[in-house]
């Protein structure tokens, strides 16, 4: 094991911290899905990498349970986007305050 | 050998990674993000977890993807989408997350990995899928369905909340 843990936890830290800054800074809703999967992502090398360093292979059983919340998340939130689409005919997030008071 | 192949995966995750947020087009920003699958794969293969890979080729670079690619092509946008006005926000979060990684990697060495002692441990090599069945289809029985039902409840309400009539009654 020649690369250390830690390394790995550094990767996923740059991943995760891509993608809140994504999740803040773009307008695009379909950008901002797409950064909270970089996020799923950087948790998923988390849990491969410890379930790998600790030996013990419960990590890689909650990465699919992750997988699975992507996958829902991604049929939801792109049937959102597309009922979104059909009333405003726009994906910019400024023009959603349907919810503003 | 093993650091030559976890810096190449590395540097090419982060750099997609920066991608899928600072490029323009959509389009583009997702094909970045299957790069960086590709790569998340290859990485869990250095890691011993050959199964999680194949899995992650299939579902993220196969599914999730092509469900991406399909949407953003589907509303077909010219219009030029800039970044948010948050951005001081967003730079307060960063450098907070930003310290925090500093302090962790400063404070790394202080702990050893545990010694395996359960017989869970048999992981990598040719028993990982066998491994993660046999965890998976036990001790995770019950979250195991609770995901199911999950999938199901998504799969339901991606049908109901794209169904054409409901949008327009609504709206």
């Amino acid at each position: 094991m020649t690369v250390p843990l830690s390394y790995y936890l550094v990767l996923s830290g740059i991943m995760f911290l891509t993608g809140v800054v994504g999740v803040l800074l773009r307008r695009n809703i379909i950008i901002i899905l797409l950064s909270v999967e970089l996020m799923l992502n950087a948790t998923n090398i988390n849990f491969v990498a410890f379930s790998q360093y600790f030996h013990n292979v419960a990590g890689q059983v909650f990465v699919f349970f992750t997988l699975t919340v992507a996958a829902a998340e991604v049929a939801v939130g792109l049937a959102i986007i597309i009922a979104l689409y059909r009333t405003k005919s726009t994906i910019n997030i400024d023009e959603f305050q349907l919810l503003k008071w | 050998m093993e650091q030559a192949f976890f810096f190449y995966f590395a540097c090419v995750i982060a750099a997609t990674s920066v991608l899928v947020v600072a490029l323009r087009n959509p389009i583009y920003s997702t094909l970045a993000l299957l790069v960086m699958f590709f790569h998340v794969a290859g990485l869990y293969v250095t890691l011993h977890a050959e199964f999680l890979a194949a899995v992650q080729i299939i579902v993220y670079a196969g599914a999730i993807l092509v469900l991406y690619l399909f949407v953003v092509m589907l509303l077909n946008l010219k219009q030029d989408v800039r970044y948010h006005r948050q951005w001081p926000m967003a730079a307060a979060v960063g450098a907070t997350l930003v310290i925090e990684a500093i302090i962790l990697t400063a404070m790394k060495g202080s702990t050893t990995p545990a010694v395996a002692t359960d017989a869970e441990t048999a992981i990598g090599g040719a028993g990982n899928t066998a491994a993660i069945g046999d965890v998976l289809y036990t001790t995770y029985l019950f979250p195991f369905e609770v995901a199911s039902l999950i999938l199901l409840v998504a799969m339901i309400g991606a049908i109901v909340l794209a169904k054409k009539d409901v949008g327009e009654r609504e709206a």
